[in-house]
């Protein structure tokens, strides 16, 4: 069986595996369908209703996430029905969705501002719903502002498809529907474990890092690379203002995390690095107290002790512990400034630790 | 799933076998015998491809003796040998959970016992894996920093292989094996070790024994340590020198996979240097010229160096890095291990049959617990980072001692009340936390936090082969503060 699809987007020849869906098959020509619950990670979910399409030979709207390409299939995806549908879904969630945009973190940065700015509204005809939720504090990373949640489920399947915790779920019903933890426990004790995959995934403000708020919402540039912490070596952006570190996202397109991290690399990296506690100038031990020296004052006094002490006592006298926690090349340097200088095999890292 | 303590992974695994700690290769001889027993052995993966077979099944094993010694029912140990054994593709991960014994050598070499016993190795899903629990730990074994390595596994005792490592560094090199980090503590206070360079490492909290790490470090005549932050281990440095972290530097990192990705500079280093940059300043003061324009250059001299390298360049890093080994340029990487061969002369792998020795320590009346350390997910190794989140630290604010409800209503201890914990060789003052984590009998406590030093109460005992120490078992007794005790202080 062949394991191609042809059909027709747009008037564009279209070939995809089997299996993929409509929205999939129009993204892999950049054909742009409006989605807000929709997620390369998740499973489709069709409960936004924005990426609805015309088939020809096919009754009513479906959704484009959760059907799946068939043979010869012509779809349109820019019809003026299909956009005036879309208005009015649209419409509906705006009215719940605070018009707040100038103090959100999410500014500039919020799928909900890009499909809007694609469909075009000119107004909301229907009376605005405030839903005068607190803002949920109850963790030390995230803020949950669920005035802002626009009901996609992505948190909540990201939590359970990927994570497999299940930590947040859909609570209560119809147009009482929140997004919550069993019994409204604050996330501390409802198992939680502040990987931060729902903050990613979220298309709107409603959860955002305490340390982006504010002016610190939006960085300079980021920087790709790999996790300080364990093995697994989990590729990170580390976005960047003004020489700082204000966020951390895993990279969605490493084979190795896909897109996932855990507490430590996203929460744990920015504030170690800018500790006060820091080291930034070398200590020397002066009358038992260890002193600010300089970089030459410090340097020659290592080199002059190793000397002294490998003249006095031989080259086996002497000895280096490098890191598990440094670069490859620092510990290719390490051991061979253990061999060539110390002139020993006196050299370990930590790994049997 | 085979763990002592009922972690998170127990709630979700179809088996968990909780065996006591101690008893790793009983458990996986068991598992073997069952699976031979069941004649679910792979019979043309064994012929093809292994030798010494005879020798692994002539051990004596039998499940219900497994089970004395485990203390899991035989049932269960033989129901997981079977779920393994008939799997299409089962895999092996494996942690310090195996590795953190005197007999942790054993213990991973039964586990290349099981999976050659059924063929599962050299396969996509297969293998046996070990978890790496920091970021370069495989990087840093594969750059050779070990006393008996050269870079890429190049051993020291070949005098071609030295000969090569002479001509491109210029001199001379030692021949005498070194020791391991492990062995120079043993050996510094008996004067052997006078001067010791640290980068990176926070011994005094991390290592065994803690007592003796101090006396150890005391007794040197120069120590110099390189580090983010002050740590226990720089009380007693001559010398501190600041390190950069890692995103204040260029370079790589090799993942467990053997993945070999860029660690890029996103901020300047606060300290003026990146730290490639202060080792070549150490060696240039002591008269060798190490000199170096950028880390790229420092890859292309490993390349040159190491076969298992040869086609490693930071151009080719980008994207998903390249997984080692990588041996020409052209070469792209490798993914999966003894696809058709195993790394030995002959291309077989050969099975090592090895017995169930116990623990170096072991309970008595005095000691009557025992207690496993490891570490607990929010947190990182000395904490030395960790401690420094304010979010991490409401997550887990400080180190409590983990006991069954058993053994809390026998000693007369709640949870959450303050006790002293002794071995023999230390005693740390802790808070309790009352788990069903924990089985009766056995306690569990990270090493994270300064005001609870773990390690002053872990046994230094080294796995002969690997020079690993036994932080999985030492036998310890936890004692009730009496209540005029805490009054006197309070006053």
């Amino acid at each position: 069986m062949d394991s191609m699809i042809s059909l027709t987007i747009d008037n564009r020849e279209v070939e995809v595996k089997r299996g993929a869906s409509v929205l999939e098959a129009a993204q892999s020509v950049g054909v742009y369908i409006p989605t807000l619950c929709y997620h390369p990670s998740l499973e489709p979910f069709g409960a936004c209703r924005l990426c609805v399409v015309e088939i020809e030979k096919m009754r009513g709207f479906p959704t484009s996430c959760t059907t799946p390409v068939a043979e010869g299939m012509v779809v349109h995806t820019d019809t003026p029905q299909l956009q005036q549908l879309r208005r009015s879904i649209l419409e509906l969630i705006l009215t719940e969705h605070p018009q707040t945009c100038l103090t959100c973190p999410k500014n500039l940065n919020c799928e909900l501002q890009r499909v809007a700015q694609y469909i075009g509204l000119n107004e909301i005809s229907l009376p605005q719903l405030y839903k005068e939720l607190p803002v949920k504090e109850d963790n030390p990373f995230f803020y949950r502002d669920y005035n802002l949640c626009i009901l996609c489920g992505r948190c909540v399947r990201v939590c359970q498809e990927i994570r497999g915790v299940g930590a947040v779920a859909f609570t209560y019903r119809g147009s009482q529907a929140l997004i919550g933890t069993a019994f409204d426990l604050p996330l501390l004790q409802a198992g939680c474990q502040f990987c931060g995959a729902c903050i990613d995934v979220c298309p709107t403000g409603a959860l955002i890092e305490r340390s982006r708020r504010g002016w610190q919402a939006l960085p300079e540039r980021s920087v790709l690379t790999t996790c300080p912490y364990c093995g697994v070596g989990c590729q990170l952006r580390l976005e960047i203002k003004k020489g700082r570190i204000i966020g951390v996202t895993p990279e969605l397109e490493a084979v190795v995390n896909q897109g996932q991290a855990c507490v430590k690399g996203r929460f744990g990296i920015a504030e170690p690095i800018h500790h006060p506690d820091r080291l930034t100038t070398p200590l020397v031990r002066r009358n038992g107290k260890l002193e600010e020296a300089t970089w030459e004052e410090a340097i020659s006094q290592v080199a002059q002790r190793f000397t002294e002490i490998k003249e006095r006592y031989g080259p086996d006298s002497l000895g280096a512990f490098s890191s598990s926690r440094c670069t490859n090349e620092e510990n290719y340097l390490v051991q061979k400034l253990a061999r060539t200088c110390f002139g020993t095999n006196n050299v370990d890292n930590c790994a049997r630790i | 799933m085979a763990d002592p303590r009922k972690t998170e992974l127990a709630d979700v695994a179809d088996i968990w076998l909780n065996l006591w700690p101690g008893s790793n290769v009983a458990l996986l001889n068991g598992m073997m015998q069952a699976i031979i027993k069941e004649g679910l052995e792979n019979k043309a993966f064994i012929a093809q491809r292994t030798e010494n077979f005879d020798e692994l099944n002539k051990a004596d094993y039998p499940p219900e003796m497994v089970s004395k010694i485990t203390r899991v029912p035989a049932e269960k140990i033989v129901e997981a040998a079977l779920l393994y054994a008939r799997a299409a593709k089962a895999m092996i991960i494996y942690g310090l959970g195996i590795t953190h014994h005197t007999t942790g050598t054993d213990g991973v070499m039964s586990l290349g016992n099981l999976a050659l016993l059924t063929g599962n190795i050299g396969r996509r899903s297969t293998g046996v894996m070990p978890m790496r629990g920091q970021s370069n730990v495989q990087g840093a074994c594969d750059m050779g920093a070990l006393p008996n390595m050269y870079l890429g596994y190049q051993p020291i005792s070949d005098s071609e292989v030295r000969t090569k490592f002479e001509k491109a560094w210029g001199l001379s090199l030692p021949q005498k094996p070194g020791l391991t980090s492990c062995e120079m503590i043993e050996t510094m206070q008996q004067g052997k070790i006078k001067g010791l360079y640290i980068l990176g490492e926070d011994p005094c909290q991390t290592d065994p024994d803690t007592d003796k790490v101090r006396r150890s470090l005391e007794s040197l005549d120069f120590l110099v340590v390189q580090e983010l932050f002050l740590t226990e281990t720089t009380n007693y440095a001559d010398v501190v020198l600041p390190a950069a972290s890692f995103a204040e530097c260029n370079g790589t990192f090799t993942s467990g996979e053997r993945r070999i990705q860029r660690v890029r500079k996103a901020i300047a280093p606060l300290c003026g240097k990146e730290n490639w940059q202060t080792i070549c300043l150490i060696a240039q003061a002591m008269g060798y010229p190490m000199s170096y324009s950028n880390p790229a250059e420092i890859m292309d001299e490993i390349s040159s160096l190491a076969p298992i390298f040869g086609g490693v360049s930071f151009k080719r890093l980008e994207g998903n890095g390249l997984q080692w080994p990588c041996p020409t340029p052209g070469h792209p990487g490798t993914e999966i291990m003894y696809t058709e061969k195993f790394s030995r002369p002959n291309g077989l792998a050969k099975f090592n049959q090895v017995d169930h020795k116990p623990s170096a320590e072991q309970p008595d009346d005095r000691y009557p617990l025992i207690l496993t350390t490891g570490r607990r997910r929010e947190h990182y190794d000395s904490g030395s980072m960790t401690r420094r989140c304010q979010g991490i630290l409401q997550v887990w604010p400080e180190e409590k001692i983990e006991i069954s409800p058993m053994d809390a209503q026998e000693l007369d201890i709640i949870d959450g009340e303050e006790v002293v914990v002794r071995s023999r060789r230390g005693k740390v003052k802790v808070k309790v936390r009352v788990t069903d984590k924990s089985p009766r009998g056995v306690a569990f406590m990270a090493f994270h936090y300064q005001d609870a030093l773990t390690n002053l109460l872990t046994n230094p005992a080294l796995d002969p082969i690997a020079k690993t120490p036994e932080y999985k078992v030492c036998a310890i007794c936890v004692e009730k503060i009496p209540q005029e005790a805490k009054e006197v202080v309070r006053k």
